[in-house]
């Protein structure tokens, strides 16, 4: 016993001596590595003001990184930053520029470091960022209900037409839930890689989203099918809800940081438009509870765990955004949309074959393109 | 969910190109058009929500002293630097000085290059190439008709040259092949200064543009000898180092230069001297009733023109300084391409004493560091 405790030791033992030991003589001084550190900068947020500019900039040198000239618009100016001096990798540090920025126009930032190297940041369209009141984040409050919770809502006001079906009907209502689930997937996917390519290149952003999406999806398999048999019914509504309630925070947070930066113009457009796409998503959290009798409760907790994180996600872009967070958001929303493919899809099959049938028929084909035509269809008013 | 706004943008762009929509209502305008009849949510929200009025945001930004906040920020360490863009104004460099059997003046110049990171512009550290440390290089000042002797030594890793604007022989050209100095080697310029005016040295080394832009170039500036003007006889002693008429006159030598320090062939930092906003920040202090030469020199890389503008004042410029009466008179804006240079001469005598801005009228370079200012006292 005490032997094979040793060997779990050793490996650890002799790697921490190694890494001490390369440091320690520096082996690599005959290859002349004298080349200057490496140097990346990334903004992660831009706070406009009656201040001034403000930037929160992430270094990713290899060695600390100290920024020493700012230019606004090709011009110099006067700046200061909190915490000053050189930034540590991965650290990050407040920029404040006085600068008597112009509404509605675009700005163009360039963060020059000691050895010279420049980095550019252009604001697309200045305007105010919006500061935290409790009458502005009521305000968003009510913009996150608009585009999660009414929409879902209102789709599942379907759920006495959906009894009524019968078993076509429902393999069709199935088939459309997995078209727009499908959507859905797609949409968070590509949604997660964009954050992850706005976020420091050192958190490799995109393989994060993915592993996230690997895990979070066999937790929530794992989690659903404890018991031994495939969710239905009322948890696999519960289950559909909350990836969908993950996908509407990217909704939210997307439309948030449309606010925050200077997109508001759309938000009108953009809050019908989600109100549309969305309904569909009620009416698939819905369909699994064809055959159960739920209580009014159940509806509204299943429109509550798909709605609110729009809520969420809208103050969070508004108010706080780091985009490496939101990608890793996505990457669970990934997951959690394939799991519920899954299990819609199995639960598709199991109903096919109880009625005679396969999953595969042209009802099922029928409903899925409808569904995947639906969101797309509706996606048209909100993509820009 | 990808409602970028790119294409909008890129549609607002070309409409403000097109001069096709008024700032005041572009916004409200797209936003009609996109919705026709709009804010259908803002019935439901409160007002200041999502409001985004224009408000004037051109007040109280900044309580800096230079020039509204438009700066750089910090001040370069010139003791580190070894040199500084303030001596280098007046720092003339008359060579060690003998006479030759046929009486000739001879003036001997040590000029060595060296690779050296120099600070400049405050914490921005570039890997510059120096004659004798510094940039620009020593300041030649001599008299037409003096021998100029120039051990050049080259303790750099490339090969260079010192190629100097003035007449001499092909032997004498400093270019690749015809006295380069290969690193570590040594070679001697001797040549008679002809003509007087303001000239320049820089090496000639190839590449070109590299060895201009990190940092090779001087002042070659050479006085008439009064002797040869009789006609001009006032004018040449004024113009020559050390006589009593030249000691009433307040010169100073200013090499408009620029810095790439990205490489991306386009100049982050520009100055005079090296340093930008050095004298902004600074001020040059002169004294009203004495009258100011500037030996003035366009070194500047990558953009084809640079230029010199002064407020509230104007002056006589001499291109190339070869002529002892003006080429250019009251003119308060001269342009200058790369390698070309000039006198000016002014005078404050009737001005109130105060700040009298001088820059690169190119808005861009003002802005990117050659921004100075005179302060004229009484």
């Amino acid at each position: 016993m005490k032997k094979t405790w040793l060997w779990a030791i050793l490996p650890l033992i002799a790697l921490i001596t190694s890494i001490g030991i390369f440091l320690s003589i520096d082996p690599l001084s005959p290859l002349g590595v004298s080349a200057p550190p490496l140097e990346n900068l990334t903004v992660e947020r831009t706070v406009l003001g009656d201040r001034g500019i403000s930037l929160l900039v992430r270094a990713e040198g290899s060695k600390p990184m100290q920024i020493a000239q700012v230019q606004v618009d090709g011009s110099y100016w006067t700046f200061t930053q909190k915490p000053p001096g050189a930034i540590p990798r991965l650290s990050t540090a407040w920029i404040d520029l006085p600068y008597p920025w112009v509404e509605n126009e675009t700005h163009h930032l360039n963060l020059i470091t000691n050895t010279g190297i420049s980095f550019e940041h252009t604001i697309d369209v200045a305007v105010a960022t919006p500061q935290f009141t409790l009458s502005r984040l009521w305000g968003f409050t009510l913009l996150g209900l608009y585009v999660g919770v009414v929409p879902v809502g209102l789709g599942m006001l379907f759920y006495p037409s959906l009894k009524t079906l019968g078993g076509q009907g429902m393999k069709f209502i199935l088939a459309l839930t997995l078209g727009m689930l499908a959507f859905l997937l797609v949409d968070t996917l590509e949604e997660g890689l964009e954050l992850a390519n706005s976020a420091a290149n050192a958190f490799a952003g995109s393989i994060l989203v993915w592993a996230i999406a690997a895990i979070s999806f066999l937790t929530i398999l794992t989690i659903g099918r404890s018991r031994g048999k495939a969710p239905e019914g009322q948890s696999l509504s519960t289950y559909l809800s909350f990836s969908i309630g993950i996908h509407n925070l990217g909704e939210g947070l997307a439309i948030g940081t449309a606010f925050a930066v200077g997109k508001a113009a759309l938000g009108s457009l953009l809050v019908v438009g989600f109100t549309l796409h969305n309904l569909t998503e009620g009416i698939g959290i819905t369909a699994p509870l064809v055959k159960s009798k739920p209580t009014f409760i159940t509806f509204l907790g299943l429109t509550a765990l798909a709605g609110l994180p729009a809520v969420l996600g809208t103050w969070l872009g508004v108010f706080a955004f780091s985009p490496h967070w939101a990608a890793i958001f996505m990457g669970i929303g990934v997951g959690a949309i394939l799991q519920v493919i899954v299990e819609v899809g199995s639960y598709l099959a199991r109903t096919a074959s109880k009625i005679g049938g396969t999953w595969l028929s042209k009802i099922s084909l029928a409903g899925f393109s409808a569904g995947l035509i639906v969101m797309y269809g509706t996606a048209l008013l909100v993509n820009f | 969910m990808n409602y970028i706004y790119k294409p909008l943008l890129e549609y607002e762009k070309i409409m403000k190109r097109n001069k096709m929509i008024f700032d005041v209502s572009r916004r409200s305008l797209l936003g009609m058009g996109l919705l026709g009849g709009g804010s259908i949510l803002g019935k439901f929200l409160p007002r200041e929500t999502l409001a985004q009025n224009p408000k004037q945001y051109n007040n109280h930004f900044t309580n800096s002293a230079v020039h509204g906040g438009s700066t750089t920020v910090g001040d370069v360490d010139n003791d580190r630097n070894g040199f500084s863009p303030r001596d280098i104004l007046t720092d003339w460099d008359g060579g060690k000085v003998s006479q030759l059997p046929n009486g000739q003046t001879l003036r001997e110049y040590d000029i060595a290059v060296e690779e050296r990171e120099i600070e400049i512009a405050p914490g921005v550290f570039y890997p510059a190439w120096t004659y004798n440390g510094r940039v620009p290089g020593s300041t030649i000042r001599v008299t037409e008709g003096d021998r100029v002797k120039i051990n050049f030594r080259n303790r750099s890793r490339h090969p260079h040259t010192i190629h100097f604007h003035g007449i001499h022989s092909a032997r004498q050209d400093g270019v690749p092949g015809t006295l380069e100095a290969m690193p570590g080697e040594e070679v001697v310029y001797d040549f008679n200064a002809k003509p007087f005016g303001c000239h320049l040295y820089h090496c000639h080394s190839a590449p070109f543009k590299r060895h201009l832009h990190k940092g090779l170039y001087g002042a070659f500036i050479v006085d008439p000898d009064p002797k040869r003007h009789p006609e001009a006889e006032k004018e040449a002693r004024s113009r020559l180092l050390g006589t009593p008429e030249n000691q009433e006159w307040q010169e100073f030598l200013m090499v408009m230069n620029a810095f790439d320090t990205n490489f991306d062939e386009e100049n982050e930092f520009y100055a005079v001297n090296t340093i930008p906003h050095e004298f902004m920040k600074r001020p040059l202090r002169i004294e009203r009733d004495r009258p100011v030469r500037i030996y003035l020199i366009n070194v500047t890389e990558f953009d084809p023109v640079n230029s010199f503008h002064l407020h509230g004042n104007f002056f006589d410029y001499y291109d190339s300084g070869t002529t002892l009466t003006p080429s250019l008179r009251t003119i308060d804006t001269v342009m200058q391409c790369q390698g070309q240079r000039g006198i000016l001469e002014f005078s404050f005598q009737e001005h109130a004493p105060g700040q009298y801005m001088f820059h690169a009228h190119q808005s861009e370079f003002l802005e990117l560091g050659w921004m100075s200012a005179f302060e004229v006292v009484a």
